[in-house]
């Protein structure tokens, strides 16, 4: 298993970030240490320490977004790094030249890290696969596979305010089956161990199957929101309505809209979680989504410091010496 | 492998009394002690407790400043800086358990600038051991040692704190 694991070199330290699947709880509970560290710098007069100082970390995004992508600019800023933005729908594909080659003409400016986001399944590591041995690769979304910064965030943002997983109930609402992010959600908290986890959604937007991962399947927002500590909602991207997969926008809203109403059905403090951007009045009401119980906008402070941490800890592998971080400092 | 253990109680003590007069020597700049995680935290805290400071001990860990992340990556625990005060303009008491290489000093005063400008910065160590490789030094010691490259001096602790000084083979 550790053999195959692209994502690990062979002292078991991550080197590139793929998915969520295939990493144990201690490794993802070390990101979550690692970044509660990291998310004190954002609050010093000096927004910036200087562990990645002369580094070159490329942003390659082959899709557009503007959260995720200035969250990784602002984390590798706050590392001291150096930041190339390509934007490659807009750039060199379009004048025919193939992946490997854009891949080898940024290898040959002497980059370190690629963070990738491709409409692909799988683009990231196919990616991770083909580059130079000190380069670390981090998947910013790939296609309907995985997101894992945004789950490890998300899994941040909740260990700030429930602290022991084993004892959480979570759902995660809306349209499953498209969502990156919970796929990649689901391996996260079955990974650190929750108590019960749960998808609500139409039976059309939930695949078949899901239960062999873990969670409870509920077609009933109300059923499904009964108890649990953690709403986790998804966006509804509008091209499923066109492709008949739903009746219409307002149906959708009037059964799986999180309205207070139906939040009431979860327990009084439990919060309520977007990856943005958010839809309000499709997936969420705007009194939801603006109320106590949204920690949305925290979520996007913590994916800079989550997203530190897993930058820092990918360069981190190139030194090979294994075993010299257990002695501390005594000079 | 030679061990030999030390009382630390009466460098402290003799530490918080050199403290009190360079404290005093600065008498326009408010003060402010900071412990260097995890030992320097350690002696910083019975010193702190023995002079009755009124402004909370600050507590940083150097871990993202240090020079060697590229060879040994990060370090498997950081527990975040601490600083409850705002240092700019006061006198910063650094404090560390060991003085050796330097190097740990320097990236502290890194961080400590990236938190703001402070007036003055005195540098109180337990242990001012030999094998300087950086022109610092320090402004308090409890106790000067000098050690070949292959001893190492280890602060152990918090209850009770002892010296350990360690042949490596």
């Amino acid at each position: 298993m550790t053999q195959t694991n692209i994502q690990l070199d062979k002292n078991g330290h991550l080197k590139h970030f793929l998915s969520i699947y295939g990493l144990d709880r201690d490794l993802l509970m070390r990101i979550l240490d690692h970044a509660r560290s990291f998310a004190g710098v954002g609050e010093r007069a000096v927004k910036k320490v200087p562990l990645l100082r002369g580094k070159t970390i490329v942003n390659l995004f082959f899709e557009p977004s503007t959260r995720t992508r200035t969250t990784f600019e602002l984390a590798a800023k706050r590392l001291s790094a150096d930041v190339l933005n390509i934007n490659i729908s807009s750039s060199a594909t379009k004048k025919g030249e193939s992946l490997l080659d854009t891949l080898q003409t940024l290898e040959a400016m002497h980059c370190d890290m690629f963070v990738v986001r491709h409409a692909k399944s799988g683009a990231a590591h196919y990616i991770a696969g083909k580059v130079a041995p000190h380069i670390s690769v981090i998947n910013g979304g790939d296609g309907r596979h995985s997101h894992p910064t945004q789950a490890m965030l998300d899994m941040f943002t909740i260990r700030q305010h429930k602290p022991d997983f084993s004892r959480l109930k979570v759902a995660i609402v809306g349209d499953i089956l498209h969502s990156r992010v919970a796929r990649s959600e689901i391996h996260a908290l079955t990974t650190l161990g929750v108590e019960e986890l749960r998808v609500i959604g139409p039976r059309t937007l939930i695949p078949t199957g899901i239960e062999a991962m873990g969670p409870r399947v509920f077609h009933n927002l109300e059923q499904g929101l009964e108890d649990v500590d953690v709403v986790i909602m998804l966006r509804l991207q509008h091209e499923r309505m066109r492709s008949a997969l739903l009746p219409s926008e307002h149906e959708y809203f009037s059964l799986y809209g999180l309205t207070p109403q139906k939040l009431a059905n979860a327990k009084p403090d439990a919060i309520v979680m977007h990856p943005g951007p958010i839809n309000r009045g499709i997936e969420i009401d705007s009194s939801v989504a603006d109320g106590k119980q949204s920690v949305i906008l925290q979520q996007v402070s913590h994916g800079i410091a989550v997203r530190m941490a897993v930058m820092a800890m990918t360069m981190g592998t190139l030194a090979d010496t294994g075993t010299a971080t257990e002695s501390g400092h005594e000079d | 492998m030679h061990t030999e253990a030390m009382s630390v109680e009466g460098m402290i003590e003799d530490m918080a009394g050199q403290v009190m007069a360079v404290i005093k020597a600065h008498p326009d700049q408010s003060p402010v002690m900071v412990g260097i995680h995890t030992g320097g935290t350690w002696v910083a805290s019975e010193i702190h407790k023995r002079l009755a400071m009124d402004v909370p001990l600050g507590e940083l860990n150097i871990a993202f400043y240090r020079d060697d992340f590229s060879r040994i990556g990060m370090h498997p625990r950081v527990s975040p800086s601490r600083l409850p005060f705002d240092i700019e303009d006061r006198h910063v008491i650094l404090v560390d358990d060991v003085l050796y290489t330097g190097r740990t000093i320097r990236a502290a005063m890194n961080e400590l600038f990236d938190y703001g400008r402070p007036a003055r910065i005195s540098l109180a160590v337990l242990i001012d051991r030999s094998g300087r490789e950086l022109p610092i030094q320090a402004d308090i010691t409890g106790k000067t040692m000098a050690l070949n490259p292959g001893e190492h001096v280890k602060l152990t602790g918090p209850e009770p704190l002892a010296l350990v000084v360690k042949e490596s083979g």
